[in-house]
This record gives structure tokens, C-alpha cells and sequence, in this order.
């Protein structure tokens, strides 16, 4: 099972992470893990939150756009080399990343790297078959 | 239904007399009784028995809006102070107002003309009208008002803005027909999507809609978001209001009540006269109204006249919707923009909202630079930045081709661009030119 993620559109002007943080937090929902991606006039933040329904619902009422896409939460060594490993599995199956960023698991305490793909549910049957685990939730 | 088929369905030769008929007399009148149009016509030596034809219509003078602002408030008046049964002005939001003064006679004129619109749209006595354009100087909320009541029609005089009270009446009062500006057609289809409220699930099956330049997209949005079909209705205060003319359930061009104003396209510089096809500035001529007339009026609106066998079976000439004015048009570094233009492009491009700002500027170079400020929405934002900045290149790409100008694109949150009830501020011109 892929890893839900949400993006959220921002105007790049002072003060809009604050408020999108603000309505998350205001909403009683925990941060997972996080990543901005920016340009000169806009950025999207990607999110993992505890509560996925309720984030979107939240957003949506103080009109930010935001939108549900899956990722892949792969757990990583925390050993030089770590990461290199999975890159190399992704790299031989021919599989291309569009984005990633890391986070830890807090229930574990593990490492993971989360990986945009085209196609999470091709990339997952390829990640089980290399011994790499895969999480659908850091619930 | 045709509301007065003698009249939009006559022959055109027979039109032809009776426009000669009606010119003639307004000339006369006009010379007689308006020492602005006596002195024009002395200075240009034209006599009211000079206009023996149709055709003699361009040896008079044309009548322009600073001509109107110097008249103002009584300069052209017609006929004694008593007769002015009504008075309306344009909001003035560029100095003097233009004035319009209706006598008995012009009120009624109006109102037919306005029944006229209506019923070609295929209003009838038992439609209920939302009129939601201004109640007041504007001649847009009356306009529709006289109009509705000459149907025979039930008005409901709610005016612009309080959108939740647009919604609450339109679903209460099961209207059928909605009259206001094209962008605030929009704006209440964004209103009632946040209140839970479908549109396209009430009674509502037509609107008239005016008062601003709106695009073909823009048409189709308004279509399938609020579940209607969409006409486009023109006015414009110094004539009559909404009335002047509107597209019929052909929509293919908007019919023109030739037998109230009479439409010439001219070359906008050199004011030669064009024949029927050519695109130009519409010229207009009242030849039904008694309280002001106005003679040969340089609209500033670009659009050509066209004649087909429309399938209604009016045989009153049409114009194209308007092409842009002459006066929003933008000149950025030599190249002319009409803002319509980029709207249509805005529309055409899959995702992005027809909500947007022009911002024109002249930097540290001295040249010009044009802005484009888009909403984006769920549709077309994605979670990767180089999607985002394909749509971007796009929108810049198709710009450049269609209208040969290099722009900055930025996009920006929904809703971000603020909503106008009346005209959209949709250009922010910041050249000191």
C-alpha cells in the first residue's frame, strides 16, 4: 500500500506558512513528516499528517488548494550507504523519483525516505520483491 | 416568442423607409430644438433637408462622450424640462458623467426595447427575472426592470451584490432568468458551490448578461456552472442602457432594434463609414428618442454588422459581440492587446480559473512589461513543481503566439484576485504614459 501525501499550493508571500501550519495545528492535527518545494512565485508544501480527512477538510474551509496524492514511505538504514541502496533497486528497475524527502518513523524510531513515482503500485510490487520495506501509514 | 413582430420581423425595405422616416424627423427635431446640434451641424454645413437618403446619414457630425461631459447636464436636451420623466448617469468614475434624459415616449421605447431582449432569449410573461444589475443611476437595473414589466414578466428588483440573498431567492422563488454582469454570474456559481447550493438543479434556465466585454469561454463556463443558457445582451447608458441589442436562442450574433438605433461601422480613424462585414468603431443614432437624441455616437466599441436569415425570423441587422473598445485597448510595446484576447486564452487553457488581473508596467528600461496574474485550482495544481511550471510555460507560450507579446505568468491562489460585483478591475495600468 502506497503512503498518503498532501500538497498545498502557496502564493510566495511573507506569512502563508504560518498560516497553513496554524490551521493544521489549530485543527489538532500532528505533522509527520514535511517538504517544501519552491520557485520564485509560488511553493508547494507536501505534508504527511495523522489525520488525512480532516486536513483536507480544514484547507479546503480556509481555502488553500490542496490535493491527495500516494506516495512511497520506504524504510532506510541510518548507515552511509543507506539510501544509495534503495536508489541503486530503483535505478535498475528503471524507475524514475520525481521527488524525495526524508522522516522518521516515531513509532520505530526508523528512517524513512518518502518517494514520488509515476506509478506507486508498479514501484511497490518492485520494492517487496528487492527485501525493501514499504509503509501505508506512520500510525 | 417575437414581441413585436411588425416591427423585428418587417422586410428590409420596408425597414429601410421607416428608418429614413425616423432619421429625418429626429434631425429635424434635433436642429430645431438643440442649439449643441444646430451649432455642429451650421459648422459642419448640413441642413436637416440635406438627409434624403439613408446614406446622407454621414454628412452629419459625429457626437463623441467628451462632447457629452462638456453638454452636461441639460445641453442636449430636446424638448421642454417638463417632458423628462427620467434621468440616469454613468457612474462618472472618469470625471463628469454622461447624462441621459428619457421623456414618456423614451421611456416606453426603452422598456420595448428591453421586451424585445428578453423575449428573444425566450422570456415570457410568466418568467420570473432576477435582476441583479444596479438599481439606481445606472441604467442597467431599470433598464431591465421597464423591460420585464413590458413583458409582462414578475421582476425582482434584488440589484448587485448580497450574494446569499441572490442564492435564497433564486432557489425560493424558483426564477428562471438572470440578468447581472457576466463576472458576477460567475462570482454566484463560486458562491453557491461553497454554499452547497446546485445550480444547475433549480429552475434557472437562461440569463442576459451585459455591461461588460466577456468572451466566448467565458460564456461556456457561465453555461455549464450555473445549468443555463447564456446571452449576451448590449447597452450602454448614453443610448438607453441594456436593450440596444441581444443575441437570440441562436446565439449566433446579437440583433440590433435598428428601428430605435440606427448602426453605422466606422473606420475609428478616419471616421469613413464601412460597409456591412467590416470591422470598426459602432457608430449609433437614436432615431426613437425624444428627450436627448443622440446623433451619429461614437460608441468606441469595435464589432462589425452582419445580416443572415436568422432562424428566428427577425430581419433586424446584428453586430458580433463586441470585439473590445477602443478606448481598454493596451498598447504594450507597440503591440495592441485587447484583454479579451488573453481571457480567451485564460479559458482555453485546461485548469486555470477565467478570474485574472493584467498588470501593465514600465520598469527601468523604459520598456513595457505585461503581468498576468491567474488563479489556479484543484484541477490543474499538482504536488510537482514541474507540472506547475509546464502550465506556466504554456499559458506563456500561447500568449506570445496569439498575441505576440512576451508576459510574466504568475500564478496564484484561488480566489486570490478580488471579485468585482460590477465591472472587473481586471486591468492595473501603472505606465505614466
Amino acid at each position: 500500500m502506497a503512503l498518503k501525501q498532501i500538497s498545498v499550493f502557496l502564493e510566495n508571500k511573507s506569512g502563508r506558512l504560518a498560516e497553513v501550519t496554524k490551521v493544521i495545528g489549530d485543527a489538532g492535527i500532528n505533522l509527520l513528516g514535511m517538504t517544501i518545494a519552491d520557485t520564485a512565485d509560488f511553493g508547494i508544501l507536501r505534508i504527511i499528517v495523522t489525520d488525512y480527512e480532516k486536513t483536507m477538510k480544514v484547507l479546503s474551509e480556509n481555502r488553500f488548494t490542496a490535493k491527495m496524492t500516494d506516495v512511497l514511505a520506504i524504510e532506510v538504514s541510518d548507515t552511509p550507504g543507506g539510501l544509495s541502496h534503495i536508489m541503486e533497486v530503483f535505478c535498475k528497475n528503471n524507475i524514475n523519483i520525481e521527488y524525495l524527502y526524508f522522516t522518521i518513523d516515531r513509532r520505530s524510531g526508523k528512517h524513512l525516505v518518502i518517494l514520488k513515482t509515476e506509478d506507486p503500485n508498479q514501484a511497490l510490487a518492485m520494492i517487496a520483491s528487492n527485501g525493501l520495506t514499504a509503509l501505508s501509514s506512520l500510525e | 416568442m417575437i414581441f413585436n413582430p411588425t416591427a423585428e420581423c418587417m422586410p428590409i425595405s420596408e425597414r429601410k423607409e421607416l428608418q429614413l422616416k425616423k432619421l429625418r424627423e429626429t434631425v429635424a427635431r434635433a436642429y430645431k430644438n438643440c442649439e449643441f446640434y444646430r451649432n455642429k451641424m451650421d459648422q459642419a454645413g448640413v441642413k436637416p433637408e440635406d438627409i434624403q437618403t439613408l446614406e446622407d446619414i454621414s454628412k452629419l457630425p459625429f457626437t463623441t462622450k467628451d462632447e457629452l461631459r462638456e453638454t452636461y447636464p441639460y445641453g442636449l436636451l430636446s424638448v421642454p424640462l417638463s417632458e423628462i420623466r427620467e434621468v440616469h448617469t454613468s457612474s462618472g468614475t472618469t470625471g463628469i458623467p454622461v447624462v441621459g434624459l428619457y421623456t414618456e415616449h423614451d421611456l416606453r421605447m426603452w422598456g420595448e426595447s428591453a421586451a424585445r431582449c428578453l423575449a428573444m432569449t425566450g422570456a415570457t410573461k410568466d418568467d420570473i427575472i432576477q435582476n441583479g444589475y444596479g438599481y439606481g443611476l445606472f441604467t442597467g437595473g431599470l433598464g431591465i426592470h421597464h423591460g420585464g414589466r413590458t413583458l409582462g414578466a414578475t421582476v425582482i428588483p434584488i440589484s448587485a451584490g448580497n450574494t446569499p440573498r441572490h442564492l435564497q431567492m433564486l432557489r425560493d422563488f424558483k426564477t428562471t432568468t438572470l440578468t447581472c454582469t457576466p463576472s458576477y454570474a460567475l462570482y454566484l456559481a463560486e458562491a453557491a458551490q461553497e454554499a452547497g447550493v446546485d445550480l444547475t438543479e433549480t429552475a434557472l434556465c437562461r440569463g442576459l448578461f451585459g455591461a461588460e466585454p466577456w468572451s466566448e469561454n467565458m460564456r461556456l463556463q457561465i453555461e455549464k456552472r450555473l445549468g443555463i443558457k447564456a446571452y449576451d445582451i448590449y447597452g450602454l447608458t448614453e443610448i438607453i442602457g441594456p436593450g440596444v441589442a441581444c443575441e437570440c436562442t441562436e446565439q449566433h450574433g446579437l440583433h440590433i432594434q435598428d428601428d430605435f438605433f440606427y448602426p453605422e461601422i466606422i473606420d475609428p480613424k478616419t471616421g469613413k463609414v464601412l460597409p456591412e462585414g467590416e470591422k470598426g468603431e459602432l457608430v449609433l443614432t437614436t432615431i426613437d428618442k425624444t428627450g436627448a437624441p443622440l446623433l451619429r455616437y461614437r460608441t468606441k466599441d469595435i464589432t462589425y454588422l452582419f445580416r443572415d436569415s436568422c432562424a428566428c425570423g427577425r430581419t433586424t441587422v446584428k453586430i458580433h459581440r463586441l470585439m473590445g473598445r477602443n478606448d481598454d485597448m493596451l498598447i504594450i510595446r507597440g503591440v495592441n492587446v485587447f484583454p479579451s484576447q488573453i481571457e480567451e486564452i485564460l479559458a482555453a487553457t485546461e485548469g486555470l480559473q477565467p478570474h485574472y488581473q493584467i498588470i501593465v508596467d514600465r520598469t527601468g528600461n523604459h520598456l513595457d512589461s505585461i503581468e498576468l496574474r491567474v488563479e489556479v485550482d484543484e484541477a490543474s495544481f499538482s504536488d510537482e513543481t514541474k507540472e506547475m511550471e509546464a502550465l506556466r510555460r504554456r499559458l506563456q507560450e500561447t500568449i506570445k503566439s496569439k498575441l505576440g507579446i512576451n508576459s510574466k505568468i504568475t500564478l496564484m491562489e484561488p480566489k486570490s484576485i478580488e471579485r468585482s460585483i460590477g465591472k472587473s478591475q481586471r486591468i492595473i495600468d501603472k505606465r505614466k504614459i
